[in-house]
């Protein structure tokens, strides 16, 4: 079998080639259901980190994957709805995204996959984001049930924030963001 | 459904290396969570077709004229954990020009821009995993990492593969650089030989007659378990 390749860090000057338009709109700001989530990423002293790029993947508001491994084939899918979302962050840290609450699927409370990516990460991180408003059933989810310092449970659980939902990302320190070993 | 194997140990860099100072404040200091894979982490993006032009590929015939540099073809398989082609895959890369500067806001490396050279690229894996660019070897370039630092000569590579869980962000150097010994970022790798699988090969097969220099570069991604995920 043949070796994996190893990781690099995406570097400070990704900014030209990675991002595109459109990149953090997974529905139009239109949309009915449209939620926005906005956050920023913080390093070890609290400072923005301007030079990241954040990743999500998501069910669509059935909870069915755009892909050919999620056969739930009773569930729709949405023709416009690809489920993955890119958004550079600004001089401030910030990033947002315009999408939609996925559905629950397999088992688990409703939550966006979030992968972060950044100069001085020589891996790319992987967390996620809960709904605030889905008391029970982040009360029921295999991985929010696995942590067991309610401090670091409530950095995956977004905050509503004059309608948004307010997601920081930390990390390193004190009230760092859990970060996922997947 | 079989979720995704992990790398065995001393593929991956620590988060932690000091040596890379911004890794310093940046690298996370509690232990990660270990996550069981779902159908969340099985599944991935799949797009890219309708965001691939038909120049994509080619970083030397985005503008009206040639961009200075030696001509080099970048070509390889994208493979999984099993030797098997992953197809169909978006494969982006980005990377400085010939003088060792980025078109990019922040790069202060005084070394000329070239009005030819974007040094953006994006091509979609065939049905044998392979991807193919056209570009022009990167220089190498100074940062403030440490007194007199020099990253060696790279092409940057963002890769999908077939889930959410096999996401892999890496860096493709050119045989024999002698900046190898003194960059932390290379040097994170700590095995010899998983650093080896990071450096391009020449081949002279690849390489066309009168036009451009040729280098092979495989990706392998992670592999999938062998036992089903528990329901």
């Amino acid at each position: 079998m043949p070796d994996p390749t190893p990781s690099q860090t995406v570097g400070p000057f990704f900014e030209y080639a990675l991002p595109y338009e459109g990149g953090e709109r997974l529905v139009s700001p239109g949309d009915p259901d449209a939620i926005r989530v906005v956050g920023g990423v913080f390093d070890g002293e609290g400072a923005p980190v301007d030079d990241a790029l954040i990743e999500i993947w998501q069910a669509n508001r059935a909870g069915r994957y755009r892909h050919p491994e999620d056969t739930r084939e009773e569930l729709p899918l949405e023709d416009a709805f690809t489920g993955f979302g890119r958004c550079p962050t600004d001089a401030e840290g910030r990033f947002e995204f315009v999408t939609v609450k996925p559905g629950a699927a397999d088992g688990q409370a409703p939550h966006l996959s979030v992968c972060v990516l950044a100069r001085g990460l020589l891996r790319h991180l992987f967390t996620r984001m809960y709904f605030p408003d889905e008391v029970e059933a982040n009360d029921a989810d295999p991985l929010l049930r696995s942590i067991e310092d309610p401090t670091l449970r409530t950095t995956l659980i977004a905050r509503q924030l004059d309608g948004v939902l307010a997601f920081d990302i930390r990390l390193q320190g004190e009230r760092q963001t859990a970060f996922l070993d997947v | 459904m079989n979720g995704y194997r992990h790398d065995p140990p001393g593929t991956h860099p620590d988060y932690l290396s000091p040596e890379y100072r911004s890794t310093r404040l940046r690298a996370p200091d509690k232990p990660l969570i270990i996550l069981p894979h779902t159908l969340s982490e099985i599944t991935g993006p799949v797009y890219g077709h309708d965001r691939v032009g038909p120049l994509d590929h080619d970083l030397t015939r985005q503008h009206g004229g040639e961009p200075l540099g030696e001509r080099i073809i970048v070509t390889g398989r994208v493979l999984d954990g099993d030797g098997r082609p992953v197809r169909n895959s978006l494969v982006e890369i980005w990377q400085c020009n010939a003088a060792g500067r980025y078109i990019h806001r922040a790069d202060r490396h005084p070394a000329p821009l070239d009005p030819n050279f974007t040094g953006a690229g994006r091509a979609m894996t065939d049905d044998e995993g392979r991807y193919r660019f056209i570009t022009i070897k990167p220089g190498a370039y100074p940062w403030g990492n440490h007194d007199n630092a020099w990253r060696p000569a790279h092409i940057h590579f963002s890769l999908f593969g077939t889930a959410f869980a096999t996401r892999l962000v890496t860096q493709m150097y050119f045989p024999g650089d002698p900046l190898f010994g003194q960059d932390p970022i290379f040097q994170s790798v700590r095995d010899p030989a998983a650093r080896e699988r990071m450096i391009a090969r020449f081949d002279i097969g690849t390489t066309e007659p009168e036009w451009a220099l040729g280098y092979q570069f495989d990706i392998v991604l992670r592999g999938r378990e062998a036992t089903p995920m528990e329901a």
